[in-house]
C-alpha cells in the first residue's frame, strides 16, 4: 500500500462501531478505498460484512465516535440519498427490487428522473431502461421490454437489473454484496467481467463475496472481517490464492490471521 | 444467450407449471393489454353487469335520470377519501379513522366562521386540520412502527371524542346566508342538474391521477408498497411517503366533510359514520391489492361508482334495505378473494 499513500481515498473510515441493542456488529473498523481499486471483502456470516456496507450507504448510522470521509471531506447527516447523491451504488444481496413493479420503476427508483415541471419523465425513463438493459447486460437481440414487472425475470435476469442500475448513475463506488450468489456459470462471469471494467473506467469497488476463486482474481486488495473487527488486510500480489485459503482457514479457527 | 437458450429448452411440459410460465411470457414486448389492464377492464365489466341488473329489476327508475343524479350527489362523499386511500392501501397500510378525521375539521371550520374569519380562512382551517391528523396517525404508524390497522381504531376514538367535546356533543346548523357562496361551490347544482360535488370528485380523481403516476411521491408509495426495504435501501424516505399519504387522506376527509355537511346544511356531530364500509369497499372493488404494490385510481372511482349504484339500486330494486350491509360485506369479501386468486396466477 505504500504507492497509495499520497492519494486521497475515496472513501475512508475511522474507528466505525456499529451496535445492534446488544450485539455489536462492528467494532471499531478502520477501513479505506482507493480512486480504481477493488477491494474484496471476505468473512463468514455474521462477520459484519453487510452491516459495514450498510453503513457505509448511510442505511445505518455508525456509533457516536466512528468517523466517515468522502474524499477527504467528513460526512455529516449521511443518508442513503445523500450517498447515491455523492456517487456510490450498491448492488444489495438481496437485490432490492420491488418485484411486482415495472423494471424502468426498479432502475431509477429512488432517482427517478423529472421533466421540467417536476412530473416523471416516464417515457425517458423506459428508454433508458430499454438501452441499459440491451448494450450493458447484454440481453441481447432479445431486448427486455422495460415495462414488463421484475417478478417475470430470472434470477440472473433480476441481478441484470439491480447491476445495470448501478451502473446507469455513473457511480465513483459501486459495492457488491454477494452479486454472484444463485447465478449461472455464464451469469457469474458476465459479473466478473463487469466488475473487472469498473476498474478499467477508473472507479472503485467493494466486492463482497464467499467464492475466493471470484473473489481473487478481480480484486487488488483483500480485507477480512473476522466477528466485527478487521482480521486482515492484505494486497492480493503480495499472496497466493492457495496462502490466502490457509489464512481464512486460521480466522476461521482461531480468529487471527497466519498466512 | 445461454440463458435464453436454456428457456427454450424446456418447453411446456405439464408437470413445471412455475418454468412453463415463464418460458411463455415473451420479455421482449410489453405486457399484453389484458395484463396490464385486465383488472381494470373486468371491474368495468362488472360494472355494467350490475347496471344492466337493475335496469332489468327496475326499468323505471332506471330509465329516468333522477337515480343518476341523486347517484352523482351521495357517491361523492365517500368516493373522494376512497381515492386518497387508494394510496394507503397500495402502501401496505389502512386508515379507519377518517370518518372521525370529518368531523373533526368540521370543528375548525364552525370556530374559524363563528368568529367571524372569512369564509377562505374557515376552509383552510378545516383542511389543515384534516392534514394535521392525518400527519399523527402517519407519524404513529410509520415512525413509530405501530400497525396501522390498531392505531388508527385509537386515533379514530381521539379524534371522534375530541369533537363531540368540542361540540358539547350538538350538531351546526349551516344556513346562514353567509355561507351561500361556499354551498355554492361545494353542493351547488350546475346546469343539467349535475351536483358541483360530482365535478369535484372527478377534479380530484385527475389530480390524484397525477400524483400517483406521474410524480416521485407516487412512484415511491407503489415502491414502499411493494417492498419497503428494497425502497429505503435505495434511499426512499419511507417516513415522509408515509406521513404525506396519511395526510393526504386527512385533506380528502376534510374535503368531504365539508361536502356532505353542507349537502344536508348542518353540521351533525355523528357527521362520517356509515361511510367507513362505502369508502373501504369502494377502494378494495376498485382492485386495489390489499397485498400492497398495486392498484390504480381509476378503478376506485369505478368502485366507488358500483358501491353507490348498489347502494341505490337494492332499494329501488325493491330489496329491504337492511340487506344493503349484507350486500356490501359480501362485496368486499369477493373482491378480496379474486385479488388472492389474481395474485397467486401471477406469482406462480
Amino acid at each position: 500500500m505504500t504507492d497509495t499513500d499520497v492519494t486521497v481515498p475515496v472513501i475512508e473510515l475511522k474507528n466505525v462501531s456499529k451496535t445492534f441493542g446488544e450485539v455489536k456488529s462492528l467494532q471499531n473498523i478502520d477501513f479505506h478505498l482507493d480512486p480504481g481499486e477493488i477491494v474484496g471483502l471476505l468473512g463468514d456470516n455474521g462477520a459484519g460484512k453487510s452491516t459495514l456496507i450498510k453503513t457505509i450507504m448511510g442505511y445505518h448510522a455508525p456509533d457516536s465516535g466512528g468517523e466517515i470521509y468522502f474524499k477527504g471531506s467528513k460526512l455529516t447527516d449521511w443518508s442513503v440519498h445523500k450517498a447515491r447523491e455523492i456517487g456510490i451504488e450498491t448492488v444489495y444481496q438481496e437485490r432490492a427490487l420491488c418485484e411486482q413493479q415495472s423494471i424502468w420503476r426498479n432502475m431509477f427508483m429512488g432517482r427517478e428522473r423529472r421533466n421540467k415541471l417536476g412530473l416523471l419523465d416516464v417515457g425517458g425513463m423506459r428508454k433508458e431502461a430499454a438501452r441499459l438493459m440491451t448494450e450493458h447486460m447484454g440481453f441481447t437481440s432479445n431486448a427486455v421490454h422495460p415495462e414488463n414487472s421484475v417478478l417475470t425475470m430470472s434470477g440472473g435476469e433480476k441481478q441484470g437489473v439491480a447491476i445495470a442500475r448501478a451502473l446507469h448513475f455513473q457511480a465513483e463506488v459501486v459495492i457488491l454484496d454477494e452479486p454472484t450468489m444463485g447465478l449461472s456459470l455464464s451469469e457469474t462471469k458476465k459479473t466478473l467481467n463487469f466488475i473487472r471494467s469498473i476498474k478499467d473506467h477508473g472507479k472503485s469497488a467493494i466486492f463482497i463475496d464467499h467464492n475466493i476463486f471470484h473473489v481473487y482474481p478481480v480484486v487488488d486488495r483483500i480485507v477480512i472481517l473476522d466477528r466485527g473487527t478487521i482480521a486482515a488486510n492484505v494486497v492480493k500480489n503480495e499472496i497466493s490464492i492457495e496462502n490466502l485459503m490457509d489464512g481464512l482457514q486460521s480466522v476461521a479457527r482461531t480468529g487471527s490471521w497466519s498466512a | 444467450m445461454a440463458i435464453d437458450e436454456s428457456y427454450l429448452a424446456q418447453g411446456p411440459s405439464a408437470d413445471e407449471p412455475k418454468e412453463n410460465t415463464e418460458s411463455r411470457v415473451d420479455k421482449s414486448k410489453p405486457p399484453s393489454v389484458w395484463r396490464r389492464f385486465g383488472l381494470q377492464m373486468g371491474i368495468g365489466v362488472v360494472g355494467f353487469l350490475i347496471w344492466l341488473l337493475f335496469l332489468f329489476s327496475a326499468p323505471t327508475v332506471f330509465t329516468q335520470p333522477a337515480i343518476y343524479l341523486a347517484f352523482a350527489s351521495t357517491t361523492p362523499l365517500f368516493l373522494i377519501i376512497a381515492l386518497a386511500l387508494t394510496f394507503v392501501i397500495i402502501m401496505g397500510e389502512i386508515d379507519l379513522s377518517f370518518p372521525a378525521v370529518m368531523a373533526l375539521s368540521m370543528v375548525s371550520f364552525t370556530w374559524v366562521f363563528q368568529s367571524g374569519g372569512y369564509l377562505g380562512v374557515a376552509v383552510l382551517a378545516a383542511v389543515v386540520t384534516g392534514a394535521l391528523a392525518g400527519a399523527f396517525n402517519g407519524y404513529l404508524v410509520a415512525k413509530m412502527g405501530i400497525p396501522a390497522v390498531v392505531i388508527t381504531i385509537g386515533t379514530s376514538f381521539l379524534f371522534r371524542g375530541l369533537e363531540l367535546a368540542a361540540m358539547s356533543g350538538s350538531g351546526f346548523p349551516l344556513t346562514d346566508e353567509g355561507l351561500d357562496p361556499l354551498r355554492q361551490i361545494l353542493v351547488g347544482r350546475i346546469p343539467g342538474g349535475i351536483p358541483m360535488q360530482f365535478v369535484w370528485v372527478m377534479v380530484i380523481a385527475v389530480l390524484l391521477w397525477f400524483l400517483l403516476n406521474r410524480t416521485r411521491f407516487g412512484s415511491h408509495v407503489f415502491l414502499i408498497g411493494d417492498n419497503s426495504t428494497s425502497a429505503e435501501l435505495m434511499g426512499v424516505s419511507v417516513l415522509r411517503t408515509k406521513i404525506g399519504v396519511f395526510m393526504l387522506v386527512g385533506v380528502m376527509a376534510a374535503i368531504a366533510g365539508l361536502i356532505a355537511s353542507f349537502e344536508v346544511s348542518y353540521f351533525w356531530p355523528t357527521l362520517g359514520e356509515g361511510t367507513l364500509l362505502n369508502t373501504i369497499a369502494a377502494v378494495f372493488v376498485g382492485g386495489t391489492s390489499p397485498f400492497g404494490g398495486a392498484g390504480s385510481v381509476f378503478g376506485t372511482l369505478i368502485g366507488g361508482f358500483i358501491i353507490g349504484a348498489l347502494n341505490a339500486g337494492i332499494v329501488s330494486a325493491g330489496i329491504n334495505a337492511f340487506w344493503t350491509q349484507a350486500v356490501f360485506g359480501l362485496v368486499i369479501i369477493l373482491s378480496l378473494i379474486l385479488q388472492v386468486i389474481i395474485q397467486k396466477r401471477v406469482r406462480s
